[in-house]
Formats: structure tokens, C-alpha cells, sequence
């Protein structure tokens, strides 16, 4: 027999236990997460040889700004979505930073004389591994983020599930970009997206099974 | 904004300082709104309302464990209601399905005898029980027989921080089961 009353003294009396915040948690676990893919890419990929000549290109660096920008709007969101009474509302437009950027460098591009005919940069030389390693390296990451979420109380869990793909999509296609030689715009936006859809498709699924509270 | 609204805030803020008296008389004044709430909910599911309890103590678990995610600068009022609406429309999802298994039970074994006949025990009661011993020993020692956490350790010859544990890992596995039951 378990009355209201008692349930209420019972709970007034674990009220010295005070959790700790969900922006905590999210990070710790997944800073616990990072060595695996880490790992994963160090051991499957590695950084590309000719880094040092790339990162004067800035199509090279763009691609850093880009993975970035999603991943750190990603998680401003998720951390925004982690409390029952939000929504996407007021915190969406986040994700047209990396979208923006991602414009601005194809309208850039297009602006500058290129080797190479169009087709060939969309298409590149990495399609697949790149539609292989970025889901598989955020495995691990999205794995943390939902864990991290799920000290929180998400109103819509698929959604927060969702950014939680986009997170970790985000950090690993940062990794990613460090061994990809197609530095391309028009690559980036094809298959970095294609990835990042998957991965976010993915953290749907899994955040509507556990992100509930 | 209802009445009182404004001091729940205020009692809530008190409590996550905390001020346990504070907590205790926050939840005694949320409960009577969140139960006429869960009666209204089930009443326009078409649902007996005799399950309004139960839900009731479902929200306060809930408002419990997540009570980390309510933003100390925003009024309590309306994350406690964001809360109670998760809460109510998971459990009538779950009640309609199982409401509807019973009539079925009822219909192949005892025709006659009325559907709401053995309403569904206390959940939380019944989940209570297959908790592990030592959870259960303590909850039930500080819910039941009112004692405190210092009786409830000299009582099982526990520290009073394993009481403490025990009592909130107990609220989070009971939570936990509710959800997956």
C-alpha cells in the first residue's frame, strides 16, 4: 500500500539528492566517448598526408566551420530540447548557420575558375568511405549523446533523438574532413549530408525508445 | 496564472536550496491540480476515473527525478504541467491498451460480471514489491511507517548514506518500471 501522502514524505525525503545538470552529463559522457571514435578513426582512416599544404586552402577549412557549426548548434539544441516544456521554436534557425555557410562556400566556388568540371567535385573520390566512416565513427558519439539526454526529460524524444544524430554526425564528419581530400562544397554538401541524414534518422529511432521518461 | 502559481515557484526554489519542508509542502499543494488534472484526462478518454491515483503518482515520480531540468529563472508552474501532460497522455496510451486486453479476459472467462470489476491495485504498490530487498525495506520504512532516514538506518543497521542510496536508487528503479511495465 503505497498512499499519495506517503509517496510525497518519501520524496521530500530524497530531496537531498540533487542531480546533476543535464549540459554535465551530456559532455562527460561524451568526452568517455570520444577515444573510441577517435580510435575508430585513427585506425580506419587517419589524417590526410598532404594536411599542411590543405589548410591553406580554405575550402579545406571550410568544411571544419561547417562540421562545427552543426555539431556545437546540435548540441545547444539537444540541451534546449532536454526540458519537457521546449520546442524546437525558438532554437531551430541554429541549424541554418551551417547550412549558410555550406551555401556560401558552393556560391564561392562557383565564383572561382575550377580545374575540374562540376560533376567530378559533387561525385569526388571518397563518396563511399565517406558515407561509411562518418556514421561509423558517430556511432560511439550518439551513443553517449542519448545517454547524456536521457538524464534529461525530453518532450519530443525522437526529436531531441534526431539532434542527438546531428551531434554526433556533426563531430565525427570534424574528424572526417581531416582525412577526406575532396575539399569541395559541392562534395560536403552531397555526401557529408547523405551521412549525416542517416546518422540522424538513426538517433530518431533510438531516442523514441529511450529518451522517454 | 491560477493562484498559488507564484509560490510554487518560489517553494521550489526554496527546496532545490535545500529546504526539504519546502519540497514536501510544494508537492501537498501541486498534488489536488495535478489529480483533478488526471480525472479530466481519463474522463475524456472515456476511461474509469478511479485511475486518477495512479497517474497522480506517476507525474510526482516523474517531477521528482527530473526536477534538474526545470530552469530555476522560469516560472514552475509551466514545466510542471508540461510534465503532468507527458505523464497523462503516456499512461492513457498504456491504460488503453490494457484496459482493452481486460474487457476482452472478461468477455472469454466471465461473461456477466461488470469490466471495471478488480480496477488495476496501486501501481506503484504493486511495483514496490519486485523491487530488490533492500530498496524495497527502506521505502517502505520511510513511506509506510513514516520513519525517518537516522530510524531507518539504525533499523537495518545501515549508514544513514546508505539509507539515503537505497532510497533513491528505489525511486529510480520504481520509475523505471512503471514505464516499462
Amino acid at each position: 500500500m503505497m498512499e499519495t501522502e506517503q509517496l510525497i514524505r518519501t520524496l521530500a525525503a530524497d530531496n537531498p539528492f540533487q542531480a546533476r545538470p543535464v549540459g554535465l552529463v551530456l559532455v562527460l559522457a561524451l568526452l568517455a566517448a570520444a577515444p573510441v571514435s577517435l580510435a575508430i578513426f585513427f585506425a580506419g582512416l587517419g589524417v590526410r598526408p598532404d594536411v599542411m599544404t590543405a589548410m591553406h586552402n580554405p575550402f579545406f577549412d571550410l568544411k571544419f566551420a561547417v562540421t562545427l557549426a552543426l555539431a556545437i548548434a546540435a548540441i545547444a539544441i539537444s540541451l534546449h530540447l532536454s526540458r519537457p516544456e521546449a520546442s524546437l521554436q525558438r532554437w531551430g534557425w541554429l541549424l541554418l548557420i551551417p547550412a549558410g555557410l555550406l551555401v556560401a562556400g558552393i556560391s564561392g566556388e562557383m565564383m572561382l575558375p575550377q580545374r575540374l568540371p562540376m560533376m567530378t567535385r559533387l561525385v569526388g573520390s571518397n563518396s563511399k568511405v565517406c558515407m561509411t566512416a562518418i556514421p561509423l565513427i558517430s556511432l560511439p558519439l550518439l551513443a553517449a549523446a542519448l545517454l547524456g539526454l536521457r538524464h534529461g526529460a525530453p518532450a519530443r524524444p525522437a526529436m531531441a533523438g534526431a539532434i542527438a544524430g546531428l551531434l554526433s554526425a556533426g563531430l565525427a564528419a570534424t574528424l572526417y574532413a581531416a582525412h577526406c581530400t575532396d575539399d569541395s562544397p559541392l562534395f560536403v554538401a552531397t555526401w557529408y549530408t547523405i551521412a549525416t541524414a542517416l546518422v540522424t534518422a538513426i538517433g530518431a529511432l533510438a531516442g523514441s525508445r529511450v529518451l522517454r521518461y | 496564472m491560477r493562484e498559488g502559481e507564484d509560490e510554487w515557484t518560489g517553494l521550489m526554489r526554496l527546496a532545490i536550496s535545500g529546504d526539504d519542508a519546502a519540497y514536501y509542502r510544494l508537492l501537498k499543494a501541486v498534488t489536488p491540480v495535478l489529480r483533478a488534472a488526471a480525472r479530466r484526462g481519463l474522463m475524456r478518454a472515456g476511461q474509469p476515473v478511479d485511475q486518477a491515483e495512479d497517474i497522480v503518482q506517476d507525474i510526482l515520480l516523474a517531477v521528482h527525478l527530473k526536477r534538474h531540468t526545470w530552469d530555476a529563472d522560469a516560472p514552475f508552474a509551466p514545466w510542471l504541467f508540461a510534465i503532468a501532460r507527458n505523464k497523462l497522455i503516456d499512461s492513457l496510451r498504456r491504460r488503453g491498451r490494457r484496459v482493452f486486453v481486460n474487457i476482452d479476459d472478461f468477455a472469454e472467462t466471465l461473461p456477466g460480471e461488470p469490466a471495471n470489476q478488480g480496477a488495476p491495485a496501486n501501481e506503484v504498490a504493486a511495483q514496490l514489491q519486485t523491487l530488490p530487498a533492500r530498496q524495497r525495506d527502506v521505502l517502505q520504512s520511510i513511506a509506510v511507517e513514516a520513519a525517518s532516514i537516522k530510524d531507518t538506518a539504525a533499523k537495518f543497521s545501515m549508514s544513514e548514506g546508505a539509507v539515503r542510496v537505497a532510497l533513491h536508487r528505489g525511486l529510480t528503479s520504481l520509475t523505471a518500471r512503471l514505464r516499462e511495465q
